[in-house]
Formats: structure tokens, sequence, C-alpha cells
């Protein structure tokens, strides 16, 4: 009885008692690519839990992050060579989000500070992990991968479009693009004081293909001799009834 | 209308893609080629990526051809003894380009070689019908009769010959296994049927009648297709059925448009609108390859495999 007491007080201890916790809610926790995807808005809300005792200095500030699921990614460098451009240095990313999103309540500067961000890889070039770059400008090269990447929608910096009500309820919508993959997103909610992170939330929205597109992309992978002969017969069966229809027309 | 293709992950308008079909479809009736020559850039230019756009395309090439090639059979312009050689040629080749276009991809530099491919080949097949076709013009004005073709020349002297009834002809199996093999190699690199290579390589090397020369064609680039396909689809996983029929729906309706409009025309005027266009594509092509281009980086999937 004694050590469970014991075990019981050193729980509560190793336990940080957080004076503002982060409540959670989504308007969908999963989104489906069908067909017809167009792209898919996400709300994200919340609220700041409180236990009474303000223990930090500082404005609250709320970061939100969704992240695609992380590959490798390798930048190639076009160089004139022989007089045509040809990919000729390449930098390894050793991984890279498919899709990253950031929003925040403020002015970054505000809201997160550079240690803080380093500490959570939060912003766009930390959520990026690049080592063993061979290349001496490998800077450059992880540079145009966010602005590649930006100019696709997929990696987006939004300052200022969380909502924070009366310090404590927070919501900001996600708009999530048509041409993102499927995997699981990685969403991680930050609340700051002053631009220290005082509690993190992590959850998962996974982004699935559903109906028809699962069916024909699993089919792709697992069966792909069968999947080889049904796009050879959808094509030969097309091939055919256009032939037949037009001579059915002629006559 | 966007749909989001399932093996090309990206979202594209279903009419677009109709429409695009569509127009080359028109082209390929017009001048009896597949159009995979223009059909594959143009995927690029939307925005598909270009190992997807390939193997798809080749997909798309088995039903026009297939399409086209009903026509022939009928008509018995089909030489199929010709056509199963030029297909072990051509068996050869796809293999051949498969592993080309894999080693190459692995490298990073399979865009390059697509491109430089395709500059190559449309420049010379342009300029070649264009130069061609101006002479053409230039005799019917005057009123001369056009220069008759040789009978004979090297291609005649190799050994293992056969005996081709449907074309007529009586020569070494070596030039159409050759002439099939380079083809293949084409149809699995540059995701093109090749019908614009084959077909001047059928009348001006093995000096087929011009007759049998577009069914026999057809007949033999279904069959490399399909294996491109196949080989593309097993190791790739790259053919998106859904970006296929849509373009294939709008291919094959825009074929019998063309066909109707071919006729119409003029032999010499079809050539030079052809090749003008041929050389527009390898122009634009070109120009990428010297022009800086305005983001020196691409991105690729690391490791290429």
């Amino acid at each position: 009885m004694r050590s469970l007491h014991i075990l019981f007080a050193a729980l509560l201890f190793a336990m940080p008692a957080k004076a503002e916790e982060i409540v959670l809610g989504l308007s969908q926790d999963e989104v489906a690519i069908t067909a017809t995807f167009e792209g898919s808005h996400i709300l994200i809300f919340g609220a700041v839990k409180r236990d009474g005792t303000e223990t930090v200095e500082g404005d609250l500030g709320v970061i939100i992050t969704v992240s695609g699921p992380k590959t490798p990614i390798t930048v190639r460098r076009k160089e004139r060579k022989y007089g045509i451009w040809i990919n000729a240095d390449s930098v390894e990313v050793d991984a890279a989000p498919s899709f990253y999103s950031v929003s925040t309540s403020g002015p970054l500067e505000a809201v997160l500070k550079g240690v803080e961000d380093l500490r959570h890889s939060i912003t766009i070039p930390h959520a990026i992990r690049s080592v063993g770059a061979t290349v001496e400008d490998s800077k450059a090269f992880t540079e145009a991968l966010i602005r590649i990447r930006s100019d696709a929608r997929l990696y987006s910096t939004f300052i200022g479009t969380v909502d924070i009500e009366e310090e404590t309820l927070f919501r900001t919508a996600i708009n999530l693009p048509s041409n993102i993959t499927e995997g699981d997103y990685e969403t991680r909610i930050f609340l700051t004081r002053g631009g220290v992170v005082i509690d993190e939330y992590d959850t998962i929205i996974p982004v699935e293909k559903v109906g028809i597109e699962r069916w024909l992309y699993r089919m792709a992978q697992d069966n792909a001799v069968l999947y080889g002969l049904m796009s050879l017969a959808i094509a030969i069966a097309a091939g055919w009834g256009a032939s037949a229809a037009f001579a059915a027309l002629r006559r | 209308m966007l749909i989001y293709l399932p093996i090309a992950e990206v979202s594209v308008n279903a009419f677009l893609l109709l429409g695009l079909g569509g127009i080359v479809g028109v082209l390929s009736g017009m001048f009896g080629v597949g159009g995979g020559f223009l059909m594959t850039p143009l995927l690029f230019f939307i925005g598909i990526p270009p190992a997807v756009a390939v193997a798809t395309e080749a997909n798309q090439i088995v039903a026009s051809s297939f399409s086209g090639v009903l026509a022939h059979f009928r008509r018995k312009t089909v030489d199929f003894k010709m056509g199963f050689v030029l297909q072990a040629g051509g068996l050869v080749g796809s293999g051949l380009g498969i592993l080309v276009f894999n080693y190459l991809k692995a490298l990073g530099q399979v865009d390059l070689l697509v491109k430089i491919f395709y500059v190559v080949f449309l420049g010379a097949i342009g300029g070649m019908m264009f130069v061609e076709s101006i002479n053409a013009i230039r005799r019917t004005s005057k009123g001369k009769a056009a220069p008759k073709r040789r009978k004979h020349n090297w291609v005649h002297n190799l050994p293992f010959k056969m005996k081709f009834r449907v074309s007529g002809l009586y020569i070494s199996v070596i030039p159409p296994l050759l002439v099939g093999m380079a083809v293949g190699v084409l149809a699995a690199i540059m995701g093109v049927g090749g019908g614009f290579i084959m077909v001047p390589a059928m009348i001006y090397l093995l000096g087929m009648p011009t007759k049998v020369v577009v069914g026999t064609s057809l007949f033999q680039i279904i069959l490399v297709t399909a294996f491109t396909t196949m080989l593309h689809a097993t190791t790739n996983h790259t053919v998106d059925i859904a970006l296929a029929l849509l373009l294939l729906i709008g291919g094959v309706i825009g074929a019998q448009i063309g066909t109707r409009i071919g006729v119409k025309l003029k032999a010499e005027q079809l050539r030079i609108l052809l090749a003008v266009m041929v050389l527009g594509v390898c122009i634009k092509l070109s120009f990428d390859l010297l022009l800086t281009p305005s983001e020196l980086f691409v991105l690729g999937v690391a490791g290429g495999h």
C-alpha cells in the first residue's frame, strides 16, 4: 500500500502540472480523396483549459501546423553543359513533407522564438530535414524545394489566420489543395506565451483515396499484371467501339 | 469538372483531357500517325508526371491504332508476316528501351533523354518531310512526274531472305528486325507508337508498297505499345487508367473526324502540314533545352526506384 503511494507521488511529480492546456476539435477527422476530389477544408478549433495558476508571462499565441507524409526528395540543379541545360548537382533531402501548412495567431516574431522553432521544427525551413549534403551551397537546394512546393500551393504560411477569442477559444481553417497525396497528416497545435511553447497537442488526420480511386491504385500496385491487361482490354474495346459506331453511322 | 487521377495523383479538368484527346485524335486521323509525339509533350505541359505520361500514352495509342487498323483488316492491307517480323525486333527494342529508361531515371536524366529524343527525331523527320513535300509541290506545279523510287538498294543484298507475299517483297529479315527494334526503343522511351518513323522507314528502307504501309505500321504499333504498356504497368506502376480512358474517348472520336478532313486534302498539303506541326513541337522542345530555364531546380524521388 505504501509503495503504491510512492508510485503515485512519483507519477504526479513526473507530470509537470500545466497551467494552460489545449482542448481540441476538428470539423472532420479524416479526408477522403474521391474521383472528383477538388481539395478540402478542415476546420480546427479548440480551447485553452486553465487550472487557475498563471505561471508563464507574456502574450498568448497559437500555432497550428499540418504536415503530409515525409519522404526523401532529390533536388537537382540544372547546369548548361555542351550548350544545353541538363541536371547536374543534386542534394538529397532526408525528409520533406508532401504538404505543409503553418497557421499562426500573430506575427511569427511575436508568437514564436527562434530557439523554440528549432526545437519543435515548426516553420517550413525547420520542418525539412537535410543532412549530409555534399554540395557547397546546399541551402539554395532546400530553398528551391520550398519555392517549388510553395508555387504548387503545397507549402504555405498563414500569418494571423488563427483567431483567438477571449484568450480562450481559437479556430482556423486549413485548406488542402486538390493535388495532395494520401497518407497520415500530422497535425500539431502549439500554445505559446511570449514566444515560448507551453503546450503541444498532436493528432493525425488520415487522408485516403476511397472508392474507385483506392481500388485502381491498389490494383496497379498489388496486381500489376491484371491491371495492365485491364488497361489494354479497355483500350481495345474503346478502339473497336469507336470504329464500329462510326461504321454504323456511315450506313 | 475536376477529376483526381489515381496514379498520377493530380487533379485535372476532365473536359481538358477529352479536348486534348479529341484534337490530337483529329490530327492523327488526318495524317495516319498515332499522335503520341504531340500528346506526350502536352501531358507534360498540363502537369502530368513524365513517367505517368509516357506509360499512359502507350496505352492510349493501343486504342487509337486498334480503331484505325480495323478498316485496314477489312481492306486486307495488313502484311501480317512483316508485322510479326517487325514485332520480333520491337519486343527486343521495348525491353532495351525500358532498361535505358529506368537506368536514366535512377541518374535523374530521364527528362533530358526524352527531350533529346524528341528534338532529334522530330527535327530530322519533320525537316525531311518538309523538304520532300515542297519539292513534290514544285514538281506538280511544273507538271513533271514524280521520279520513280529505286527498287533495289543495299538492303536487298543481305542474307536470311524471306518472302512477304502481301507486300510483294523477297528481302532479308535483318532490316525489318532492326527497324522494329529501333521503333521499340523509341516507343518505350518517348511513349509514342513510332508511326512517324516506321512509315518512312517502311517506304524508303524496306521498299514496301504505300497501300500496305499504314495498316502494317498500325498493326505492329498495337503489339509494341501493348507490350510497352505491360512493361510500364508491371515495373513502374505508372499506367493511369483513368487518364488513358479520358484521352482515348476524345481520341477515338477525333480520329474518325480527322479521317474525313484528311480525304479532302491533297497528299502534299497533308504532308507539309504534318511537317510544320512536327517541326513546331521540335522547336518548342529545343528552346526548353537551349534557353535558360526560369526554374533551375527540379524535384525527384530520392533513390530513383
